[in-house]
């Protein structure tokens, strides 16, 4: 299943917030979008997965989601969104409740996903017991419990300390690489894009448009912390967001 | 002295941190109950007291087990619990549901918000003769009383504690396609349940004074007919057991909430 972005423009009252966005997100691929504080960019997501409705454009759902896909477009959140009086199984369970699985094959999935996120032995905690880090891998389980066609994740490691965000970006990257998903990437941090990012859109200040589409071919899984090729896409979407980041930095917020 | 290089003086930073973290201590509690009825019976026994103004604690304590051993105490003591568990469950529960969609209902909480201010400061118990009309003089009007009693700050309670639920916590559980039936069971009722339990604390106080209020109004059995012909007789011993017992239904009540707050909000950090 893809996703196009056809024409997308929104305003709040008086605010043009973005205009004319077109993006195409192609199946199997982690499109990131960047762009100065302030620009839409968490906007466009909700947007995306059905959240919030655009004033003008649609997004175009092309080809079905795959049979076996509980829920196509699910968020992984900045702040977690964990239930905090469930546990760790819970709350992924919470996303499996009402589709008639059966307990059997929720276990199954549950037990699966814990696996994968590396959290077996944290199965039966609250989150308050969890680090940041932790809560953060519940968030992906809880989204790869569903089996998305396509991955919205709002600054998923914003939250974290650079340490946790670096391991949690590797977790990433292998899960990707062992079984590739579709997603789309929103984060203010250069270093995540070009790490994650197959494609990153560079979106400008408010009213946002794109300003430039990167591609970066290499594969994820050779990508590696400061890599100097990598450092050199960086300072080039660094470049192009400087201005637009000062601008928006000077912004009187009138909202 | 400017020509000798002194060495500089020497001082640890003085503390000035510490406080505004109260810690649990449990015996000072008791300890004031112990002191406070140790004065009186000390009073009262040197004539310092008065018997007309306060009765001994020990002879109220004679009154008391009188009273159990005759089996009178159970006799005023059902009813009322009866009635204080009937009127407040109900008050509770429709306040609750009533609280929860004025939370979560634009047109509800448009139409109810100020009706409910309207009658929350009004006197229940000014109510009674009304309520005796419509619920009859037996028991339907005491539960009818306390219902409503308990209702209102039940509703208050409920709307704010429902307006404080973690929003990026619904957009999550829309995210995931819950219906909007599981959003408000799994995520608005656990999310607002701190609130409404410390709500209840509030509801059930107003529910024993109410239930009192209007036992002394018209009942033949409770503690508050209890209280009020002792009070009549000016029977000092028989109206502080009275008041004693409602000291101890409020502190099991809220002794009962607390255990119900460990059980249920153990997730909270």
């Amino acid at each position: 299943m893809e996703l196009q972005l056809d024409n997308i423009s929104h305003r709040y009252g008086d605010v043009e917030v973005m205009r004319d966005i077109s993006i195409n997100i192609p199946a199997g691929k982690i499109v990131c979008l960047v762009g100065p504080s302030g620009c839409g960019k968490s906007t466009l997501l909700r947007f995306i997965g059905g959240l919030e409705r655009p004033q003008s454009g649609q997004i175009i759902q092309v080809g079905e989601p795959p049979a076996d896909c509980i829920n196509p477009l699910t968020f992984v959140f900045q702040d977690f969104a964990l239930l905090p009086w469930r546990t760790v199984e819970g709350n992924i369970s919470l996303a499996l409740e009402e589709h008639g699985l059966g307990g059997h094959r929720m276990d199954e999935i549950i037990t699966g996903v814990l696996d994968r996120t590396k959290l077996t032995d944290f199965r039966n905690a609250l989150p308050k017991q969890l680090s940041g880090g932790m809560k953060q891998r519940v968030g992906i389980a809880r989204a790869l419990a569903v089996n998305p066609a396509v991955m919205l994740m709002d600054e998923p490691l914003s939250a974290l300390d650079s340490q946790t965000r670096e391991l949690l970006m590797d977790d990433l990257i292998t899960l990707w690489t062992r079984q590739p998903f579709t997603a789309v990437y929103v984060t203010h941090n250069l270093q995540e894009a070009v790490r994650l990012g197959h494609f990153i859109v560079v979106l400008s200040r408010r009213p946002g448009t794109i300003r430039e589409v990167v591609e970066i071919e290499r594969p994820l899984a050779e990508r590696e912390f400061g890599d100097a090729d990598l450092e050199i896409r960086q300072k080039h979407l660094w470049n192009l967001m400087r201005e637009e980041a000062m601008a928006s930095d000077m912004e009187l917020v009138s909202v | 002295m400017s020509e000798t290089a002194l060495a500089p003086t020497r001082s640890s930073v003085a503390f000035r941190g510490g406080g505004f973290a109260p810690i649990r201590i449990r015996w000072v509690g008791p300890l004031v109950f112990v002191v406070l009825i140790a004065l009186l019976e000390y009073g009262t026994r040197t004539g310092f007291i008065s018997n007309l103004t306060m009765p001994r604690p020990s002879d109220v304590l004679a009154t008391f087990v009188n009273l159990w051993k005759s089996g009178l105490l159970w006799q005023h003591l059902l009813p009322s619990l009866t009635r204080l568990a009937v009127g407040s469950a109900a008050g509770v529960t429709v306040g609750i549901c009533v609280g929860v969609l004025i939370g979560l209902l634009s047109y509800v909480r448009a139409a109810l918000v100020g009706l409910v201010a309207a009658i929350f400061p009004i006197p229940k118990i000014a109510l009674l003769p009304l309520f005796v009309i419509w619920f009859g003089i037996d028991e339907g009007s005491k539960y009818a009383l306390i219902a409503l009693g308990t209702f209102t700050p039940t509703v208050v309670a409920t709307y704010g504690a429902v307006d404080n639920v973690d929003r990026t916590l619904i957009r999550m559980g829309q995210s995931f396609g819950l219906s909007w039936f599981s959003i408000v069971k799994k995520i608005v009722l656990p999310g607002a349940m701190p609130g409404i339990l410390s709500g209840m604390r509030i509801s059930l106080a107003i529910g024993i004074i109410l239930l009192v209020a209007a036992e002394m109004l018209g009942a033949e059995f409770g503690i508050g007919a209890y209280i009020l012909e002792a009070g009549s007789l000016y029977d000092l011993e028989r109206l502080f057991v009275g008041v004693s017992v409602l000291s101890v239904l409020g502190v099991s009540v809220s002794a009962l909430l607390g255990l119900a707050e460990r059980r249920l909000l153990g997730w909270r950090t």
